[in-house]
């Protein structure tokens, strides 16, 4: 085989390829590396601190020192924003790794077991479907208090049914594909078969959707804590960053950068995540649902 | 049609059940009570107020005696507004939340549905560009950060809208208070309607029927608004339905926003009071309105296209 002289490429990697000659999801991809490695870069090398108050410096628009301004207790904006970013963005990666994880176990079993249990298991999700997610969300929230680990778990426990569904559909073709029924009549033993055959191939919807999930639940993170039910003082989010911002807006002085930078950059890392997903898609060439 | 009305109907109220059943246990399972707040009480009127409101019999006896409330329409009493029934406090407020639902949803239907059609008769035309550049903006900043934006911009700084609050009369000057509250909470689905309607009306338009209508001389106008609309538009309606999920969950975020009087900031409150009977009285009016919704969806689907069977 070696001795061939064409060289084989697996579809993730021509899907890796296609991805690269993308310019827009490339851009985008550059940039929403470049604001997540900045989240702990900036209030490492900046002079001033996120828990620090200078009541003298209260409100005090952008100027040289203060890049993006002071907030109503006298912090440095510019070091809050992207303290917060880092949690918005650990938030919305744990909580994906955690939907992933839920998601796939229970769609790959389902899928692979088949038959009454599969529609069981399906079913349950339907019904999951069904029901108010964030008014839910909002009441666990509520009961189980307010900090970073109860953000993210209990974000990735209510997002990953769309991830079971497609792992599970992805499986179920499988399943009947030729050379997984090869496969099983050479002798090979069903945890190899799962990796050595299945899991390859559903690594592209997975990758995908993870993509795009990431977005969405940074997301609810941002919602939650602008309700003042996600992340809680002294730490830091973008959305408690904007409740704050939203809170101090009056008719006699507009403090337009408590909103803004902090608004912005959640923005532009929801634009650049979403670009990036759907690159990823159109790379992995995944039909959606 | 009437069957399959009672047919949704039926499905609804088993929807219903399943959210009450597990709105009662998370709160109950939790650990704490909504009587052990900042005031500490005596131990005898804890002991009464937990009588009066059936917490000291078994949680299973208090789940039956909640549901049999709910079947003959009491839907219990508030334990943070002591006294106050559920029905009394969110009646009011629901009022609130469902007009503004219906404005949010009217704004961006009445925006997305024509931006949609533009960007279609006019595609990868600057119109198209404009448009799918307002969608993605639209994506990308929620209605908690557009909000603020807006009330800085239009409110603070132009002093062309009143800043917040709930219209009290029907002037011209109360009701310019609707504004900007519809239009945050509609702007993130203008985007998803227009992009619908563009995708809906692009598919339709290289269809045969379109081509004859043409070739019989009808003008481009009607044969946009009469022929193509009419299946181009299908996308959409079926986006309706989450939509009007995605609207009362952003309602919350509104209200809180612009200080309106609605039903969100109640059921916030409520759920961090542990309020058990306002925060479910307030999940059911909220599911019950996005079921019925569905439904409602669900037969405009089937006059506008007469294959779609109800069943």
């Amino acid at each position: 085989m070696s001795a061939l002289a064409i060289e084989g490429r697996s579809p993730t990697q021509l899907a890796i390829r296609r991805f690269a000659k993308n310019r827009r999801a490339m851009a985008a991809f550059w940039l929403v590396l470049a604001v997540g490695l900045s989240t702990p870069l900036v209030p490492l090398l900046s002079p001033h601190d996120y828990r620090v108050q200078k009541l003298e410096f209260q409100k005090r628009a952008p100027d040289a020192t203060y890049w993006f301004g002071t907030d109503p207790n006298g912090r440095d904006l510019m070091v809050r924003s992207f303290y917060g970013g880092q949690i918005s963005f650990a938030v919305g990666l744990l909580a994906t790794v955690v939907s992933l994880v839920i998601g796939v176990a229970y769609g790959a079993t389902s899928g692979f077991l088949g038959g009454k249990i599969d529609s069981a298991m399906m079913r349950f999700v339907d019904i999951l479907y069904g029901l108010p997610h964030m008014f839910l969300v909002i009441i666990v929230m509520s009961i189980l208090g307010r900090n970073f680990l109860v953000v993210f778990m209990v974000l990735g426990c209510f997002s990953w049914m769309t991830m079971s569904r497609i792992v599970r559909g992805q499986v179920l073709g499988l399943k009947e594909k030729e050379f997984v029924e090869a496969a099983r009549g050479l002798g090979v033993a069903t945890p190899a078969i799962i990796a050595r055959h299945m899991i390859p191939n559903i690594l592209g919807p997975v990758i995908v959707y993870s993509t795009l999930t990431v977005p969405t639940v940074m997301l609810q993170e941002a919602f939650l804590s602008f309700l003042g039910l996600g992340i809680s003082e002294p730490a830091t989010s973008w959305g408690l960053l904007i409740s704050d911002g939203a809170g101090a807006l009056n008719p006699i002085r507009v403090y337009w950068w408590l909103v803004v930078f902090p608004g912005a950059l959640l923005a532009l890392t929801l634009f650049c995540l979403n670009a990036v997903g759907d690159g990823l898609r159109d790379a992995f060439d995944v039909q959606q649902r | 049609m009437i069957q399959f009305i009672l047919k949704r109907i039926s499905g609804g109220v088993l929807t219903l059940f399943v959210i009450a059943t597990l709105c009662f246990f998370i709160i109950r399972f939790a650990p704490g009570s909504p009587f052990t707040g900042e005031r500490k009480l005596p131990p005898e009127v804890l002991r009464n107020l937990e009588r009066a409101y059936n917490m000291d019999k078994p949680l299973p006896v208090q789940y039956l005696l909640r549901m049999k409330g709910y079947l003959s329409g009491d839907l219990g009493l508030s334990t943070k507004y002591l006294g106050k029934r559920v029905d009394e406090l969110l009646f009011p407020s629901f009022g609130t939340s469902l007009q503004l639902g219906l404005l949010g949803f009217c704004f961006s239907l009445l925006m997305g549905v024509p931006i949609g059609i533009l960007a279609a008769a006019k595609q990868n035309r600057l119109p198209d560009y404009l448009s799918s550049s307002a969608a993605l903006f639209g994506i990308c900043v929620p209605n908690f950060l557009l909000g603020p934006v807006l009330v800085m911009a239009f409110a603070l700084s132009l002093h062309w809208l009143p800043v917040a609050g709930w219209p009290e009369d029907f002037s011209g000057e109360e009701l310019l208070k609707l504004i900007l509250p519809a239009v945050t909470l509609g702007a993130v689905h203008v985007a998803y309607v227009s992009r619908l309607t563009r995708a809906g009306m692009l598919d339709v338009l290289h269809k045969d029927y379109i081509r004859t209508a043409r070739a019989k001389g009808v003008d481009e106008r009607s044969v946009f608004l009469k022929h193509a609309l009419k299946n181009g538009i299908t996308p959409v309606l079926s986006y309706a339905g989450p939509m009007a999920a995605y609207i009362f969950t952003g309602s919350v975020v509104v209200e809180k926003i612009f200080n309106l009087p609605g039903m969100g900031q109640h059921f916030v409150d409520a759920a961090l009071a542990r309020d058990d009977a306002m925060v479910m009285g307030a999940v059911l009016i909220y599911s019950c309105l996005v079921i019925l919704f569905n439904i409602a969806v669900d037969i405009g689907y089937s006059l506008l296209d007469p294959r779609v069977r109800l069943a």
